[in-house]
């Protein structure tokens, strides 16, 4: 009974990783479809134009929040420890490296994937179960064209400058904390920010990431939908892998990206 | 439209086997038999959404199996298909679901696009429905969108995939009747997929049946409605058993029900024990 319940063991093992691989090349020749594909998204820019709508600026409340309230934290949690130190004056900088190297492009990301991402996988999980998809192939129109490709390319748009606009509104709340509750004078605020934040260095190495976190999410999210089982269940379970997926790819993205830009200094 | 002797399995699971049959132009032919018995699959190999594992499969001429892409795209845009639950865009309107084909496949203006999308909802009678959404149809109007939306490009071939089920008797002979017309109006030729005997045999010229993957029984209407064949005969007067029997293929009954080993433990007979367990 046990050695059957190892042999068990193994052979779930074994299922699970041929499975993950496969969906991992499965994944991949879909990306390259998709850049294949793209022509029509740029050729019709209104169709880009729509999904960017409903990915980006659907999500800039949520964002816009979320990057004021980390920046208060921030700046209180901050000035918790700059104060040990008598180096107050340093909270603008300490929120500013955080949020434009780290936690604006990260914490974007993971909002996106579960705002716009699980809405994608399901949108397009969705009119593969009422044979939307189908009904379009038939009609000699490429659903990787016309419905996966515009998608796609308003989620790599879209990421960056939502990450963009976390960072700014993270600033902005740490600087309300520092100089409203905490009472840095605001010129030291900004000038000692000013000072050390450099252009190419963080900013542009913020810009990356959430460039590359915009393509991961993107990918994950139309494939998951475009290969989600023609069910209710089906695509409830392709939503929920789009959510996880895109937490840990962005999660592990960010560790090799990190380690490839503190490198590089 | 013609099928030469073609196989279709899901991997090892049969699908059909040596169907054979040709649809002249113009004619409007109904694909007939129970669940599950490859009536869709046939379609699909029809629209090259499935490659036949066996013989060969001619629309206009052309050997669909053998196309590329973009020879099959190019095919697809002289077909039009009607999906078993419509399958419009829902995010799109009613008039953008008619317009789709226009403007992805031809540089009409809009002006005539315009035009030409409300003469086909004129034709099935839902000309005042162009700035619906598709949720706020009923079933029966989703279905006569859809069938304008499959003649928007006038195809010469339609395919139809259960256009009539789950529809109210008014729907019912209303899309019945529209894909007669259409198909006169535009000189096509129609494959209609359904169960729907008695709506069938009103509006086609000929009619196939298929069981377990293999055509069974044809004939027109007339014959049809006169034969002593058993699977049609039973199929066309809705009888219990026959030839399809009502049971699908399973185990001993009593052996599943357990009553065999509860009759020697207890000596009574099935009766008994059918009885106890109740």
């Amino acid at each position: 009974m046990n050695t059957q319940n190892v042999i068990n063991a193994v052979r779930n093992l074994g299922a699970r990783t041929i499975e993950t691989v496969w969906r991992g090349g499965a994944m991949s020749r879909f990306f390259w479809l998709v850049l294949t594909q793209s022509g029509m998204s740029f050729r019709r820019l209104h169709m880009m134009r729509r999904e960017i709508y409903f990915s980006g600026v659907m999500s800039l409340v949520i964002i816009m929040v979320s990057g004021l309230f980390i920046g208060m934290v921030l700046g209180l949690q901050g000035f918790e420890t700059l104060q040990t130190y008598g180096a107050e004056e340093r909270m603008g900088v300490l929120v500013a490296l955080s949020l434009v190297r780290e936690l604006g492009p990260v914490v974007t990301a993971l909002l996106f994937a579960s705002r716009a991402g699980s809405a994608i996988t399901a949108e397009i999980g969705l009119m593969k179960a009422t044979e939307q998809l189908k009904a379009m192939d038939m009609m000699a129109v490429d659903p990787i064209a016309r419905v996966v490709a515009p998608r796609f390319w308003a989620g790599v748009i879209s990421m960056p400058l939502l990450a963009a606009l976390f960072s700014a509104m993270g600033i902005f709340g740490g600087f309300l904390v520092g100089t409203v509750l905490v009472g840095i004078d605001a010129g030291v605020f900004w000038s000692n920010m000013q000072e050390a934040v450099d252009f190419r260095y963080d900013i542009m190495n913020g810009v990356v990431k959430s460039f590359v976190f915009g393509i991961a999410i993107a990918v994950i999210a139309t494939f998951e939908g475009f290969d989600a089982d023609p069910t209710a269940e089906g695509v409830s379970r392709a939503t929920t892998r789009t959510v996880v997926t895109s937490a840990l790819t962005v999660l592990a993205l960010d560790l090799v990206l990190t380690g490839f830009m503190l490198r590089a200094v | 439209m013609q099928i030469e002797n073609v196989d279709f399995a899901y991997g090892k699971r049969a699908i059909l086997e040596g169907i054979s049959f040709n649809v002249e132009r113009g004619k409007v032919v109904a694909i007939m038999g129970g669940s599950g018995c490859g009536k869709t699959t046939l379609l699909r190999l029809i629209g090259g959404q499935l490659i036949a594992s066996k013989g060969v499969v001619r629309v206009n001429g052309e050997d669909v199996g053998t196309l590329d892409r973009e020879g099959m795209y190019q095919m697809r845009r002289k077909m039009g298909m009607l999906f078993q639950f419509g399958a419009l865009f829902t995010d799109m309107t009613v008039f953008d679901n008619i317009a789709f084909q226009l403007r992805e496949h031809t540089e009409l203006p809009e002006d005539m696009i315009h035009d030409l999308v409300l003469m086909k909802l004129n034709a099935v009678g839902l000309r005042g429905t162009a700035k619906f959404f598709p949720s706020e149809l009923s079933g029966g109007m989703a279905r006569r969108v859809a069938l304008a939306r499959a003649v928007a490009l006038d195809p010469t071939l339609i395919m139809y995939d259960e256009p009539f089920a789950g529809l109210d008797p008014i729907s019912l002979a209303v899309v019945g009747q529209t894909i007669r017309k259409l198909n006169d109006a535009l000189g096509a030729t129609s494959i209609v997929v359904t169960h729907d005997v008695h709506e069938s045999l009103q509006i086609v010229d000929y009619l196939y049946f298929i069981s377990d993957g293999k055509i069974v029984g044809q004939g027109t209407p007339d014959e049809i409605r006169a034969t002593t064949e058993p699977y049609i005969k039973q199929f066309v007067h809705a009888e219990m058993d026959g030839p399809v029997p009502f049971h699908y293929p399973a185990n001993n009954y009593a052996d599943d029900l357990n009553l065999n080993h509860q009759i020697k433990l207890t000596g009574n007979t099935p009766m008994q024990s059918v009885e106890a367990n109740l």
